[in-house]
């Protein structure tokens, strides 16, 4: 361990998701016809290693401030499709999902401009091809959205943004295009194609009589005035074309991902959304996360190690097994990590099950089978340093809750194309995990509560996820750490340890 | 009552011990088997489409993520069959016998994919054949259904003539139909033979006949997709693959960083900086990069110190990748192998014994790095002209992919330091050149000790598969026997010399058609660097 004075972390603060570079990051350019190479040193939160000062004294910048390697251009991701057919679902959980692997995602949903501009919307005439009032409004509001994605991209350090609005003409799309075009970013367009009434009307029924477009509205009257409003963008709706946009990169979804058709993905980070849509359906199901039942070192108050359940965890292991009986889920999948703790529980639930190395607990690298208190005492620097950034500070020789999130990338792909689904894992990798289904920022995410013996119940929803926590009633030790008052590398034992839970 | 766990020796996984057998071995996806019901591919396309390049291509990566698959070409049995090849005509609609002779081949070969799949641990077949009719495909689907195999289509559309043109001169005119042929008679003959199927050709109908079954379209080699009906992981899998890869002419460049203060040490692992020597090499590969005046070159690096310290010096942007970093040694890390072998004795041994599957204690197996540089291949396969700086067991682990090697041989391949791997794709493999920098460094290799090279590693054994190779055919003698007609009605075959089509076992360098002389220059260099 180096003995460095450390700098305070960065943490942006502005509106941007402060999610930090992928798997890699594009380092500085070293100097061209460099005669001597840059010496190296080691930051100390990420523990990465980056060149000394350039030849002009100054230090290179923050290896965050650095862009995304994949995403060197950023991205405008374009909806494309008539009212109902899911665009605003896929924009919000693209974003989520590009949030969480790390690409800074925004969406920007026309809709919502213009009701901020149309405080009270009256019935679907707004929409008629012939409102010419409700036609220049509509515009105004599409090329408000464009000033705000051009400011998130080129500003606020915004990776990608998904322009959410149906966008059904050509017309329309050439104005985005031409958009991209002078402010060097690259567009994807994402078309979603549903002919089925029924998928259209349950739609309907989920999110959109919600809407604050219909809240003095019964149900009939807004279903009928919806359907009026998809028949206003019928007539002039030209959908992506084989041939006329045979140049544009795009991919079509046809009923609700039976069917793609994808054309000239020009980059990585366009392979993955593509991949992503892929993968995600919307069949109803749950999802249940919980830790293992306690284990020995838990009641100790070590972190880390690979021991077995205490007599209250295989008690817990066992209520498990009763609970999941009682939920009668059909066709559930159960999975573990690779250590003892998760499978001793999966082994007390009697359904098959199956390892994953990619769900084993955080590696905390010399601090492994720790207590707090001896990491304090042999590693305060690192103690302190984890506390100011939880999110990014890399364990020396382990990981960070940056790199957990691009292990449990292939977890969560398979968890969307899976139904129902036990994950039986660790603390760090349950926040992950939650982290992604609620959406909570690199701040939230290492602090989120996941106590032991505790199922949560993930229900998708609408736009989101409905969690349901369920205790089991079996007493376990506390093992949540908040974060303390006092984060300085200068701080006293007793301030470091305030917030460290009961143990034995 | 649940069963106590121990942990398995070798691979360091718990399993429940209510048996005393051993474990049985994990497929390396590093979790769960995805894919239970096999996989049948069939593949779909005018001849010259690519469909035997992409079949070799997801064989060998399907391979190397640990999935046990094989290639079954109806071309290859139909060869064996017919061992001498005059022209089209065989391939007319109208030609009775040889239209009997062609179905008995995909018989047959439909036949070895049953048995592979079934009694051999395969669990995915790729079946390689032009399959352009409605009827051949219901009767592949028949099968599938009756074997309660998945069934996936992949078929190739491509209408541009320069494409097929240069299909055609970069694998069909050398392969053995062909080779007492001049090239411009073989193209000829093979843009026949192309009509004749034409003819009868009913591509895949995405909104009626077939709107069930689950396939891709590739258009225009990568330029669009059509994606009807994924129903599993491995379906998800290919379509991801094959829409990341592509065939423009590139490089590939992958080297160690260069000597480490722990490899002068004989240590392993730890994340020292480069010794003197190691310096001197970033330097040499600095001035080698440029020589090679590379358009647009990639950089990537692990995110450990003498890799990147070896990129600094060469004055151009790089990548940081965590994946690219050195297996973890665990207990072992930094230790010299005599220190291992004086205080993790049994592990030493272990590693030995099955140095793929083995995991260091609290650390990482082969099998583990595979899955973690996973993401490096797929990029890879996106990219250009790349140069990967990593670490020797990264590299192996790299190269067992681009040239097909097994688990067993990956973890003994030669990556000396300070030496430059170029990897060039050709026709259905790769060229490796091997150069030296010409900066001595020390030799970080260690070979199985002999008295265990005497028996393959018993996890590998066990593995009725060996995973990580596409395997050879071994179409045996065709099964052509239960024809009605005798096949003396075919002109006789000459004593021919041994095919070149498709022949990973010419060279562990490269696989490819017709290139044996380069490919003998190959194994010589690699040989060179033993």
């Amino acid at each position: 361990m180096r003995d460095q004075p450390t700098e305070a972390p960065q943490q942006k603060r502005n509106r941007v998701r402060p999610l930090a570079e992928a798997t890699m990051s594009l380092m500085g350019y070293g100097p061209s016809n460099s005669a001597s190479p840059r010496e190296l040193t080691q930051n100390p939160l990420k523990k990465i290693w980056m060149p000394l000062p350039c030849k002009n004294g100054l230090p290179d910048k923050h290896i965050s401030q650095r862009k995304v390697c994949m995403t060197n251009c950023p991205t405008l991701i374009v909806t494309v499709g008539l009212p109902a057919r899911g665009k605003t679902y896929i924009s919000k959980k693209l974003t989520r999902y590009l949030n969480w692997i790390g690409v800074p995602t925004r969406e920007f949903n026309v809709g919502q401009y213009r009701r901020e501009c149309v405080k009270i919307y009256k019935s679907f005439e707004f929409f008629r091809p012939d409102n010419e009032e409700g036609l220049k409004i509509r515009q105004q509001c599409a090329s408000a959205a464009l000033n705000d994605v051009r400011q998130y991209l080129t500003d606020e350090g915004g990776q990608v943004a998904v322009f959410d609005a149906t966008n059904t003409t050509r017309e329309r799309r050439e104005t985005i295009t031409a958009f991209t075009e002078q402010n060097g970013f690259k567009v994807f367009f994402v078309e979603s194609v549903c002919e089925d009434p029924k998928v259209i009307a349950e739609n309907i029924v989920q999110v959109k009589l919600g809407s604050p477009d219909y809240t003095n509205c019964n149900t009939e009257e807004a279903m009928e005035d919806f359907k009026k409003r998809i028949e206003c963008y019928q007539n002039s709706y030209e959908p992506l074309d084989e041939v006329l946009d045979r140049h544009l990169s795009y991919i079509k979804i046809i009923d609700v991902g039976r069917r793609y058709l994808v054309n000239q993905v020009q980059d990585h980070i366009q392979s993955r959304i593509v991949y992503y849509l892929m993968n995600i359906h919307i069949t109803p199901r749950s999802i249940y996360l919980c830790r293992h039942g306690e284990s020995d070192l838990n009641v100790k108050g070590c972190i880390g190690g690979d021991s077995g359940l205490s007599p209250r965890g295989r008690e817990f292991a066992k209520q498990l097994g009763q609970f999941i009986e009682s939920q009668q889920i059909s066709d559930l999948k159960v999975w573990t990590s690779q250590m003892k703790r998760t499978i001793q529980t999966a082994e007390a639930v009697s359904v098959p099950y199956e390892q994953w190395k990619a769900l084993n607990e955080i590696d905390a690298g010399v601090c492994e089978e720790m207590m707090y208190e001896e990491i304090q005492q042999h590693y305060p620097l690192e103690f302190a340093l984890r506390d100011q950034d939880k999110y990014r500070y890399r364990y020396p020789k382990g990981e960070s809750y940056e790199d957990l999130v691009q292990r449990l990338e292939p977890v969560i792909m398979e968890l969307e194309r899976q139904e129902n689904v036990l994950v039986i894992c660790h603390q760090a990798v349950m926040r992950c995990l939650l982290a992604y289904f609620l959406d909570k920022t690199a701040e939230e995410l290492p602090y989120l509560k996941c106590p032991l013996h505790t199922v949560l119940k993930l229900t998708p929803v609408a736009y989101g996820c409905k969690v349901e926590s369920i205790f089991l009633n079996v007493d376990a030790v506390n093992t949540h750490r908040d974060r303390p008052e006092n984060v300085e590398v200068s701080r006293m034992a007793e301030e470091a340890l305030l917030t460290v839970p009961a143990h034995q | 009552m649940p069963r106590e766990l121990r942990q398995s020796r070798i691979q360091k996984i718990w399993i429940p011990s209510k048996d005393d057998k051993p474990a049985v071995p994990r497929r390396p996806t590093g979790g769960p088997h995805l894919s239970n019901p096999p996989t049948v591919i069939v593949m779909v396309g005018l001849p010259a489409r690519g469909k035997t390049y992409i079949s070799k291509k997801l064989t060998r990566y399907f391979n190397w993520i640990g999935m046990p698959t094989k290639v079954f070409n109806v071309g290859e049995y139909r060869r064996e069959a017919v061992k001498n090849y005059s022209s089209y005509d065989f391939f007319k609609a109208d030609n009775e016998n040889a239209v009997k002779i062609r179905q008995q081949c995909a018989l047959a070969a439909l036949r070895d994919v049953k048995s592979y799949l079934t009694e051999e641990g395969g669990q995915v077949a790729v079946f390689d054949a032009t399959n352009t009719t409605r009827a051949r495909r219901d009767m592949i689907l028949d099968f599938g259904s009756e074997n309660h195999f998945k069934v996936f289509f992949i078929e190739s559309v491509c209408d541009d003539p320069s494409v097929i043109a240069t299909n055609i001169m970069e694998v069909k005119v050398s392969c053995p139909d062909y080779q007492d042929c001049n090239k411009t008679d073989a193209m000829e003959d093979f843009q026949k033979r192309i009509e004749c199927y034409k003819a009868h050709y009913q591509p895949l109908d995405p909104d009626q006949y077939d709107r069930n079954l689950s396939f891709i379209k590739v258009i225009d080699v990568g330029r669009r997709f059509l994606v009807n009906r994924i129903q599993d992981h491995i379906q998800s899998k290919i379509v991801y693959y094959l829409m990341n890869i592509h065939v423009q002419p590139r490089a590939i460049y992958i080297c160690r960083h260069g000597e480490s203060v722990y490899n002068l040490q004989g240590r392993l692992g730890g994340d020292s900086g480069l010794s003197p020597r190691g310096k001197k090499f970033a330097g040499a590969l600095s001035r080698f990069v440029e020589e090679q005046s590379l358009t647009d070159l990639k950089v990537w690096t692990s995110q450990m110190c003498c890799s990147i310290q070896t990129a600094e010096s060469l004055g151009v942007p790089y990548e940081q990748w965590k994946p690219l970093n050195e297996i973890d040694a665990g207990v072992c890390e930094e230790l010299t192998y005599d220190e291992v072998k004086e205080k993790h004795p049994e592990e030493f041994a272990l590693r030995d014994q099955d140095k793929y599957y083995y995991r260091y204690p609290a650390g990482e197996s082969y099998q583990d790095l595979v899955q973690r540089v996973e993401p490096v291949i797929m990029e890879l396969e996106r990219q250009e002209n790349v140069l990967v700086i990593c670490h020797q067991a990264v590299m192996r682990c790299l190269l067992a992919y681009f040239l097909d090697k097994s688990a067993e041989e990956m973890p003994y391949l030669k990556c000396p330091l300070h030496t430059v791997l170029k990897l060039t794709p050709m026709a259905y493999g790769c060229k490796v050149e091997s150069i030296s920098l010409n900066v001595e460094g020390v030799n970080t290799h260690r070979d199985r000790p002999e008295e265990m090279k005497k028996f393959p590693g018993t996890l590998i054994r066990r593995n009725s598969v060996t995973p990580f190779t596409s395997p050879e055919p071994n179409i045996k003698k065709p099964r052509i026997d239960d024809l009605d007609e005798p096949l003396q009605e075919l002109p006789p075959s000459p004593a021919t010399p041994p095919t070149l089509c498709s022949a990973p076992h010419l060279s562990l360098a490269l696989t490819g058609q017709n290139l044996k002389r380069r490919c003998n220059d190959c194994h010589e260099i690699l040989q060179h660097c033993k």
